[in-house]
């Protein structure tokens, strides 16, 4: 428990000193919450003030970008660079490390909530979430789903340069598809076809519910077992491949 | 370690390699690249699985290495890794933090003279200082046993002279060292026995000495009628008494007279050329 907990420490310190990825991670979400919120914060979407709309869209946003892209990019860059390697040849058990690793990720992600639930009601004139606790519980596992995605992710990537065109590959297209930024409804048909199946849209719904409606969580049934299915793919993928040495040989 | 085998595919790289490194010793596997030092190191670390033989580091077989194996063991890997935005004092004290009974991290920093740069940023490093890094992680944790993959590659002379007092240093506190190079003077001047690895065999192991002796010894040089005269012995003093004999009884001097004991390079050469 001591190790995990300076090991948390130490991982949430290089977090911040990686000043490229605490910008694509932290805080491009709030960059486009403040853009986007100025350009259509004051029309309606599905029946809602846009502002708060896309204040959902991007807490999702945030989610994927910090505990799935940011994660295995990370990831993929210490494995290439042995980092991993060297690490694994100490007594700390790698278990410790991985979650550890992934834990300093969720605090990246509730920080980032805080920040955003701020800036949305003071800068941009969103509502407040109608059940928080329910909120913040379909957050979390949204962010562990990702995260255990993330993992699964890099035993697919064969080298650090690769890591972000990979990873962007994958992610940058589900964020359009699963209706961040604008209603799925408005989007073209393959695009449809991409996000019945994104677990990125389940996970959008799910915030969107507890945020705007105040839906109770037992009431979204079908979300949480689609994510809690992508979350099990992920970790029985990432259990498969997942890799502490470089692939240089 | 008994027959120890590896395969990369259906290539095999160790053809049975049998070796027994005892408590305290300092130990060279020497050898080009490409002979499998890295492999049968990285077996004995736990990294790598072993395709056939017996292998025992420490009482415990590395494939089941567990963290006590691991606090036990230090390790400096060919090439060096390490987060490239902490500073040298954070990541001393992050390692020394993974094990149970490590020693300071600045008696560590002052053991391989990085102590002026321990609040450098690790990526302002250079090559051979993040060698002298790696080095200072490897000790930190107080291991028993230290493998040390070609440690200093790439280091100027006086760097590597000083990263040898370092390992002498350990070695003077009881521990036991397996290092692997391709100088003959480090494993020559460090060493308390040598194993020569070519093509994943092992083609001669000993004492430094021992290996001299075993091999043509000494090089008895000198000019005769204007032509280098090299001569290989293991009898020099019966060689030489020959030949002052009868250089005095034919009343000539022998030109540029050299006697000189060869090198462990030399043998080194000798047993990697044979057959290869
Ligand atoms: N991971 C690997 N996959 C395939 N072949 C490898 C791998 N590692 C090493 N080899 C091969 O095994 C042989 C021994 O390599 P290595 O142990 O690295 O030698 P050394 O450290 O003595 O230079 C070489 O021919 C090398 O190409
Ligand atoms: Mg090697």
């Amino acid at each position: 428990m001591k190790l995990f907990g300076r090991e948390l420490l130490a991982q949430q310190r290089l977090f911040w000193r990686s000043r490229e990825a605490a910008f694509f991670t932290f805080a491009l979400p709030i960059v486009f919450l403040l853009l986007l919120g100025s350009v259509y914060g004051d029309d309606e979407i599905d029946g809602i003030r846009g502002s708060t709309f896309l204040l959902a869209g991007l807490l999702g946003y945030g989610v994927v970008a910090t505990a799935f892209a940011g994660l295995a990019i990370t990831l993929v860059v210490r494995r290439e660079s042995g980092v991993l390697k060297r690490v694994r040849g100490t007594p700390l058990p790698t278990s410790v490390y991985l979650a550890a690793v992934i834990a300093s990720t969720l605090v990246v992600v509730a920080l980032e909530v805080v920040v955003q639930l701020l800036v949305g009601r003071y800068v941009i004139d969103a509502d407040w979430p109608a059940s928080p606790g329910a909120l913040a519980l379909a957050l979390f596992l949204g962010s562990v789903t990702f995260a255990s995605l993330g993992l699964a992710v890099t035993g697919l990537v064969r080298s650090a340069e690769g890591s972000s065109a990979v990873v962007n590959a994958i992610y940058l297209p589900l964020t359009f598809a699963s209706g961040v930024f604008f209603s799925v409804d408005s989007l073209p048909g393959f695009l449809q076809a991409i996000a019945t199946v994104s677990p990125l849209t389940y996970l959008l719904d799910l915030v969107r519910a507890e945020f705007i409606a105040g839906r109770d969580l037992a009431d979204s049934g079908t979300e949480i077992a689609v994510l809690a299915g992508w979350g099990l793919a992920g970790l029985l993928v990432a259990l498969r491949w997942f890799r502490w040495e470089p692939r240089e040989a | 370690m008994h027959d120890l085998r590896k395969s990369y595919g259906d290539r095999e790289v160790l053809h049975g390699l049998d070796l027994a490194v005892e408590t305290g010793e300092v130990f060279a596997l020497l050898g080009p690249n490409g002979a499998g030092k890295t492999t049968t190191v990285e077996i004995l670390e736990g990294y790598r699985r072993r395709d056939g033989g017996d292998v025992c580091v420490l009482g415990t077989d590395p494939e089941q290495a567990d963290a006590d194996f691991r606090a036990r063991i230090g390790i400096v890997l060919q090439s060096s890794a390490v987060y490239p935005t902490l500073t040298v004092e954070e990541i001393v004290a992050l390692f020394a933090g993974y094990y149970p009974a490590p020693r300071d991290p600045d008696e560590v920093l002052v053991l391989v003279g990085l102590e002026d740069k321990c609040r450098a940023r690790v990526r302002t490093l250079s090559g051979g200082q993040l060698r002298r890094l790696d080095l200072a992680l490897a000790l930190v944790g107080d291991p028993e046993l230290i493998f040390l993959d070609e440690p200093t590659t790439g280091f100027d002379p006086a760097a590597r002279r000083q990263a040898w007092n370092t390992l002498r240093g350990m070695r003077e506190l009881g521990k036991t060292i397996l290092l692997t190079t391709h100088y003959m003077e480090e494993a020559e001047t460090l060493a308390d026995r040598v194993a020569i690895l070519r093509n994943g065999r092992i083609v001669a192991t000993g004492p430094p000495r021992a290996l001299l002796a075993e091999h043509v010894a000494v090089e008895i040089r000198f000019r005769r009628d204007g032509e280098e005269v090299v001569i290989d012995t293991d009898e020099p003093t019966r060689v030489l008494h020959e030949l002052t004999a009868e250089a005095l009884a034919a009343g000539v001097e022998l030109e540029a007279l050299e006697v000189q004991r060869r090198s462990l390079e030399d043998v080194y050469l000798e047993v990697t050329r044979e057959g290869a």
